[in-house]
């Protein structure tokens, strides 16, 4: 298990030295050096002196990956490639073309994120849980029927209805949350009520018809037969033996997802003014921050990654007939 | 209409959620009702708040009304008029010539070697707290020795313990002239003012040549240096120098770049560790002005807050004509601020916005913002009223013209619209008349702006009212109004042109032309879409390339564009600063300068340097005059439009005018914490009869599911 | 010529997957083993109906794929083309196309949104609500004749609607009993109580009603602007007929793209193991780490700039639109073909161990022959499946990505555009909001009959496979 990690671990650097050089592939092939300059020293009278003392000043000037003026292995590192990335290997972002701190920057606005992406998760969880296990109870019923046909419609639904929807009709219609904006500590919560509940809404359709084909499939199974046969009543089949096999699959589905919470989304972020990762990414991309992208891209990679990782050892976990040699 | 039942049961809820009337969606703290402070938003984070970088309106926002710069604009008077903020008078210039000989105010510009203000400013201004004056018993400063140790769990301005305060001198004005030179700070204005302030150019080479020799991130003490064309004639004089004639100098004097900066600030925030933490004078001001910038959140908020040292302002009792009715002057005397907190929250999203604003809980509306005119009513006549849901709400709305103009360009380079001949003037006179200005006023701006004659908007010297005013190539003067001409005249000069029905007379191909822009946001669709409906009209066809702001930049300053889209923000309210645009040095191929269609006409050129250097007179209005009709000979541009400023206001909001010059308004505005209390709670009752009616359908759904679960639960076990 | 054809990147790509489509038919027919999965979707009620519906859209983005320019003049012997390129579906809804309002009116309006100053004969000018220049105009008094006028027209669409309706129906049973070798009588009853094979009933009724409904709103549409205009005038109904093929566009044709790529590297990864396997592997787990909104903004941005460097290329507006439209479906195939890759990987490594591939290796058959008569073939039913459910989420994902910033061209008419436009009407006085309405029927319509008619391919094919969450990418955004 040990050895099985730190192998992960090692290829997980080689992943990660892949992302950065494709980060910075794109990102430069859009942006050369000297627009990033113009963007952030702004509109009116910029002349081409600021924008190359600007480069210096960051680091602009150097050539991407390869230096020919340098001579030895500094051909390789005193360039734009080696001097920008090798840095994120020891999690440290340094300063944002802005010159803040992205480190500060991220572990200030990781939390707003989290408030509303663990609440969603878990509660959507539950909820989505709870309708499957109501259709699967009344499987071949009105209600089964008409529940799948609510989940396939509610699933092609566009997200984006969801939140303009859901913000006209509980924000402005209602008038019972504040329809943006956002405030530290408790006062967080009531602002927390109305994304949450449409991130929710918005997964129902597809994650509830999800489970419930899942959960069908294992009362389909011969045990299933089996303890009806043996007079259990239907709750306590569906409760004690469905409920808990079928849990398998689906925690092992979702468990790579958790580390991505951190990240954020972007549109409900936007939407609701919500200072999280999501937004913070949405405007790095818009003002052109290419150090904050590159953080950000490193991030979500390194999240992603221990998801992987997270759901190799939750199989391990739930089913002991698998190992890793 | 929710029945009696519904009613108790949401009013039970109410009654033990303890919001006893006070509205569930109110986005701000309880603790705050009732006090006086005034909510806005910002839309994007301002990227300096160091006055010598700063350079653009939603930086003014917040910093014009923390710095004092010496002048600054009357509040209610146009056209725009300078009055002393921190000076005791405006400056007169006094001229000199190459001997040093004072010259009379009359001299001729040619014979000017140099301009001379004295700036007097008043004694006993003091500055807001702020830890780089702390000191301790003995008169040693606090902070400005700090090892790194000492900043831990200092992430803002607000964490260090002790602050204090100094008297406002002229030295710290000098000081801010010296800080345009400085090597790390790249002022915007750096070059444009290198060629006026006498000294200010060889102070930039010798600071970066200062530079060179420090560490990385070392402080360059900017006090060991001189700038010979500004100096502290005493405790509260000082002298700026100037080369040649420069009229538009004053109108400098009353922006943030020419605001006090004590080197005590510097100092505090070059000490190490201090811009790791983004502790710097970008981020947080040292300021006179009448408020300080107490949180710099900008993921969420940003909050500027009374300066306690503050004094000595009172509201002004004049303004324009209809002022005083208006009731803008009722408060003449007072001393200012009125509002002791101004919240700027994050606002990303235009409808979240737009919404909070009709619910309450934004006072007014904001920095750029286009769902405002959403509410507003085109009446004809360019008179904007609100629509009548509005009015019943209170809701108040003010208009003027902004020193802004948007113009669609022709690139004077290019061979098919470009170029001085009489078959390119026409085709631009021809695609001028087509676009249809007052439409896209109409329907893009809700009648917020009016159609441009020319290159100056009104309120500016040199501007031209009536039958004078128009422009004789695409409007007529028709019962007291211009009127546009007819679509059928564009037609014809599109065939003197050489494009009959919009196709080439010699080859028959179909003329297209490509207009470049940068398209984002929600209308941008659309308004491409009503561009390529104006030249429809006259049977020629238009492709938008959209692109992002770089590549836009970027294809303007290599002259790759047929048609282009811009606007101008004034710097300062004169003529200069419009015809500039259009100045042969100021080709943006050839010497990147600010004339982006690159138009070049010699006789232009050359009145223009006679009418940059003159006071405003019957002689300047008639050069302008000449230079305004070449212009509209030539047509580099389509005269768009000059875009009204609105305010747009709750009624518990008092002394609010739009002026685009000052940014500084925040002191004069009052409000009524009162009467918003109860507004707000008038218009924000919650509804929750649905989410109960919701929870009882479904709950109904499954009882006649249960009940046939139940059924063969039975059978199944009679079976 | 009355005009010149003109063939979009797009365009072609459509034509080669009906083409595509039309061999793998051809060969379906003639065997009896790749037949049967098809007749379970054919006897799914709920599958042949969304097919129907799906089938009304096809045509719509279909005759919206064929582009031209039409003729101007002539010109010492040479004809002159128009610089614009129109498709035989704008041609055939040129009057949605040409009769624009100024402004906003409202469905079926034959007044302005808002009040105006209107000048009368006498001199005198009011405010009022002015008349519109195309919706209504052929009544002359608007207040009295207009319910009278919506009613008669819906009720002739109606019975279009219906005489079509009933060729339709009659010409197919008879078709069918010609078939089946029994009476027309007997199918038309065997049809009717629902006793046929393939649920024609359903299919039936659900041609009804896309007639009963389509039929009043095209009978609408010749007089009214039936969704209403928008900003500057356009009608709205024409704009969510436009979208449809931009939509089909993106959710067919970013699955082609990323095929070969998908199949050729999952295949050999599974197939050959090892090192290649090791590469491939590393390639997709690379890929699909980098956050999926960050790798399409920066590579939509790219395309642009390409775009944009390149000028000449695209002699036209809509070839620059258009290539912009198929550099979105590539990037979003590129990060979206990890998961296929994936699940062919996984079906390779069970294939290569069956006996019968053991013996071809016994045989030292080579590898490219066992990789294209024995592995590929026994993959494609997941192609399809990946194909099919696919469809729905990339047609959101469009929708989100456009609102972001990073979709479409801001030209191109897609559902994505119409609704990032349409989000500040909400916020009107009064609200304008029939964009936004139209823009959600048309997709909540389109994307709900791809996800039945996605079920039902999957029940019918491998009822196993589940791609793990529908709509990934939609949801990852949002």
């Amino acid at each position: 298990m040990i050895s099985y990690i730190i192998r992960r671990l090692l290829y997980a650097i080689l992943i990660l030295i892949g992302v950065n050089l494709i980060t910075f592939f794109l990102f430069f092939e859009v942006n050369s050096p000297d627009d990033m300059a113009r963007v952030h020293l702004g509109v009116k009278r910029v002349t081409p002196e600021a924008i190359q003392k600007w480069k210096e000043e960051r680091g602009y000037d150097k050539p991407r990956f390869h230096n020919d003026a340098a001579t030895g292995a500094r051909r390789f590192t005193d360039t734009l490639f080696f001097e920008k990335s090798i840095k994120l290997f020891a999690f440290e972002f340094g300063r944002s073309d802005q010159g803040r701190d992205i480190g500060y920057d991220i572990s200030t606005r990781m939390w707003p994120s989290l408030a509303i992406a663990l609440p969603v998760f878990l509660l959507g969880l539950v909820a989505y849980l709870t309708f499957a296990l109501t259709m699967a109870f009344f499987r071949a019923t009105y209600v089964d029927f008409w529940g799948v046909v609510a989940c396939v419609a509610m699933m092609s639904i566009s997200g984006l209805f969801y939140i303009i929807g859901g913000q006209y009709l509980i924000g402005k219609l209602l008038g019972i949350v504040p329809i943006s904006g956002y405030d530290g500590g408790t006062d967080a919560l009531k602002f927390l009520v109305l994304p949450v509940i449409i991130g929710v809404v918005a997964g129902i359709g597809a994650s509830t018809r999800w489970y419930r084909t899942i959960f069908i499939e294992e009362i389909n199974k011969d045990y299933v037969r089996t303890a009806r046969a043996k007079g259990l009543s239907e709750p306590r089949v569906l409760f004690r033996h469905v409920l808990q096999n079928a849990m398998i699959p689906i925690l092992t589905g979702v468990v790579v997802v958790i580390p991505l919470l951190f990240m954020g989304s972007l549109v409900t972020e936007a939407f609701f003014g919500i200072p999280g990762l999501g937004s913070y990414t949405i405007d790095a991309i818009n003002s052109q921050d290419f150090a904050v992208v590159r953080a950000m891209v490193f991030l979500g990679s390194v999240l992603y990654i221990i998801g992987l990782i997270l759901t190799d050892i939750s199989y391990t976990l739930v089913d002991p007939r698998v190992r890793f040699e | 209409m929710p029945s009696l039942s519904l009613r108790v049961v949401s009013a039970a809820v109410a009654v033990l959620a303890g919001c006893s009337g006070a509205p569930w969606n109110n986005p701000y703290p309880a603790a705050e009702d009732g006090a006086n402070i005034l909510y806005t938003s910002f839309s994007e984070r301002p990227k300096h708040l160091d006055p010598v970088q700063s350079y653009s309106e939603n930086e003014y926002v917040l910093i014009a009304n923390i710095y004092q710069p010496p002048l600054q604009y009357h509040y209610f008077k146009r056209p725009y008029e300078l009055v002393p903020f921190a000076a005791t008078e405006v400056p007169r210039a006094q001229l000199f010539d190459a001997l040093r000989r004072r010259l009379p105010d009359s001299a001729d510009a040619k014979d000017v070697a140099y301009s001379e203000y004295v700036i007097r400013i008043r004694p006993g201004i003091l500055y807001q707290p702020h830890p780089a004056f702390a000191t301790d018993e003995q008169g040693r400063t606090l902070y400005h020795d700090l090892k790194r140790g000492d900043l831990s769990g200092i992430h803002v301005i607000g964490d260090f313990k002790a602050t204090g305060t100094r008297e406002l001198v002229a030295a710290d004005y000098v000081h801010q002239l010296k800080r345009l030179a400085h090597p790390r700070l790249h002022s915007p204005i750096m070059q444009l003012m290198g060629d006026y302030i006498v000294g200010l150019r060889e102070l930039a080479a010798e600071l970066a040549q200062a530079e060179k020799a420090l560490p990385k991130d070392g402080f360059l003490d900017l006090t060991r240096f001189e700038l010979a064309g500004a100096q502290a004639v005493d405790r509260y004089t000082y002298r700026v120098r100037v080369r040649g004639k420069y009229p538009q100098f004053v109108y400098w004097l009353a922006m943030p770049f020419f605001a006090p900066i004590p080197p005590e600030s510097d100092r505090f925030y070059a000490q190490p560790g201090m811009a790791e933490r983004n502790i710097s004078l970008d981020w947080f001001p040292v300021g006179t002005g009448p408020y300080m910038l107490t949180v710099n959140n900008p993921n969420r908020q940003m909050v500027l807050e009374r300066n306690p040292n503050y004094a000595g302002e009172v509201y002004p009792s004049e303004g324009e004509p209809g002022d005083a009715e208006a009731g803008l002057l009722r408060d003449a005397g007072k001393p200012l601020p009125f509002i002791d907190k101004v919240v700027f929250a994050l606002e990303k999203e235009q409808i979240p916005y737009w919404n909070k604003f009709l619910q309450g809980y934004y006072d007014a509306s904001g920095i750029a913002s286009d769902t405002f005119d959403q509410a507003v009513q085109f009446s004809g006549q360019g008179d904007v009223t609100l629509s009548e849901g509005m009015q019943a709400r209170g809701i108040r709305l003010q208009t003027s013209v902004a020193t802004t103009v948007f113009y669609l360009g022709f690139n004077m380079l290019d061979p098919v619209l470009g170029g001085y001949s009489e078959r390119a003037r026409k085709l631009r006179h021809a695609i001028s008349i087509a676009v249809d200005q007052e439409e896209m006023i109409s329907i893009f701006r809700n009648g917020r702006g009016i159609a441009a004659q020319g290159p100056i908007p009104p309120g500016i010297f040199g501007y031209r009212e009536g039958k004078d005013g128009i422009n004789p190539y695409v409007y007529d003067w028709v019962d007291g109004a211009p009127r546009r001409k007819s679509v059928e005249r564009a037609k014809q000069l599109l065939a003197e042109a050489g494009y009959p029905h919009g196709r080439d007379a010699k080859t028959g191909e179909p003329l297209l032309l490509n207009l470049d822009t940068t398209g984002t946001g929600p209308d941008a669709k659309a308004r491409f879409d009503w561009y390529g409906k104006q030249f429809e009209k006259i049977g020629v066809q238009l492709a938008v390339r959209s692109t992002d702001w770089n590549r836009f930049q970027e294809k303007l300053r290599k002259g790759n564009v047929q048609m282009y889209f811009l606007g101008w923000n004034a710097d300062y309210p004169d003529p200069e600063n419009f015809l500039f645009l259009l100045h042969g040095a100021q080709s943006k191929v050839k010497t990147s300068g600010e004339n982006a269609s690159n138009y070049a006409n010699p006789e232009f050129d050359r009145l223009f340097e006679r009418m940059k250097n003159m006071y405003n007179g019957p002689e300047r209005q008639e050069i302008i005059d000449r230079m305004v009709a070449i212009a509209r000979r030539d047509a580099p541009w389509v005269w768009s439009l000059f875009p009204k400023d609105y305010a747009l206001h709750h009624e518990w909001v008092r002394n609010r005018k739009p002026n685009q010059m000052a940014n500084n308004g925040l002191k004069y505005q009052r409000i009524d914490p009162a009467l918003r209390t109860e507004r707000r709670r008038e218009w924000n009752q919650p509804v929750v009869w649905p989410a109960f009616a919701l929870v009882a359908v479904v709950g109904l759904s499954l009882v006649p599911a249960v009940r046939t679960y139940r059924r063969r639960e039975r059978q199944t076990a009679k079976a | 010529m009355p005009f010149t054809p003109e063939f979009l990147w797009t365009d072609r790509l459509i034509y080669l997957l009906l083409a595509v489509v039309a061999v793998l038919v051809w060969h379906i027919r003639r065997h009896e083993h790749l037949r049967a999965p098809w007749r379970k979707v054919a006897r799914s009620a709920s599958g042949m109906s969304a097919a129907t519906v799906l089938a009304c859209f096809v045509v719509i983005g279909l005759l919206d794929s064929v582009h031209y320019r039409p003729a101007i003049a002539v010109k010492d012997g040479k004809t002159i083309y128009a610089v614009e390129v129109l498709s035989v579906f704008d041609k055939l809804a040129t009057k949605l196309r040409v009769q624009k309002a100024t402004t906003y009116s409202a469905p079926l309006a034959t007044h302005r949104y808002s009040k105006e100053l209107i000048g009368l004969p006498e001199g005198r000018q009011v405010r009022d609500y002015p008349r519109l220049k195309y919706g209504g105009a052929h009544l002359s008094d608007p207040a009295k004749e207009w319910g009278l006028d919506i009613a008669r027209r819906c009720l002739y669409g109606l019975a279009g609607g219906a005489l079509i309706w009933l060729i339709v129906a009659t010409l197919l049973c008879a078709l069918l009993a010609r078939r089946g070798a029994v009476d027309t009588g007997r199918m038309w009853r065997a049809v009717w109580r629902g006793e046929t094979e393939i649920p024609w009933r359903a299919i039936f009724l659900t041609l009804a009603m896309i007639l009963a409904v389509s039929g009043p709103l095209v009978a609408l549409a010749a007089q009214y602007h039936v969704f209403g205009t928008d900003k500057v005038g356009q009608d709205v109904f024409y704009q969510a007929l436009k979208s449809i093929r931009t939509g089909l566009v993106i959710g067919t044709l970013t699955t082609l793209v990323m095929l070969p790529f998908a199949l050729a590297l999952g295949v050999m990864a599974g197939y050959f193991k090892g090192w290649v396997d090791d590469a491939i592997q590393y390639l997709y787990t690379t890929l699909s780490s980098i956050p999926g909104v960050l790798l399409i903004a920066a590579a939509v941005l790219m395309m642009q700039v390409w775009i944009e460097t390149h000028p000449l290329w695209f002699d036209t507006v809509l070839a620059r639109a258009d290539m912009r439209l198929l550099a979105l479906c590539v990037i979003l195939g590129i990060t979206s073909w990890t998961g296929l890759a994936r699940l062919l990987r996984g079906e390779a490594l069970k294939l290569r161990e069956m006996e019968y591939i053991q013996a071809a290796h016994a045989f030292a058959v080579p590898h490219s022959r066992i990789l294209a008569r024995h592995i590929l073939p026994n993959v494609m039913h997941i192609v399809l499946i990946a194909m099919v459910m696919d469809f729905s989420g990339l047609v959101l994902a469009e929708a989100v990505l456009s609102y972001v910033g990073v979709g479409v061209d801001p030209t191109t008419i897609s559902f994505g555009t119409m609704i990032n436009s349409a989000r500040l009407e909400m916020a009107r006085e009064p609200m304008v909001w029939w964009s936004l309405a139209a823009a959600f029927s048309f997709m909540l319509l389109l994307v709900l009959s791809a996800n039945l008619f996605a079920d039902a391919v999957r029940d019918a094919f491998d009822p196993r496979i589940r791609s793990a969450q529908p709509a990934r990418l939609a949801a990852r955004i949002a």
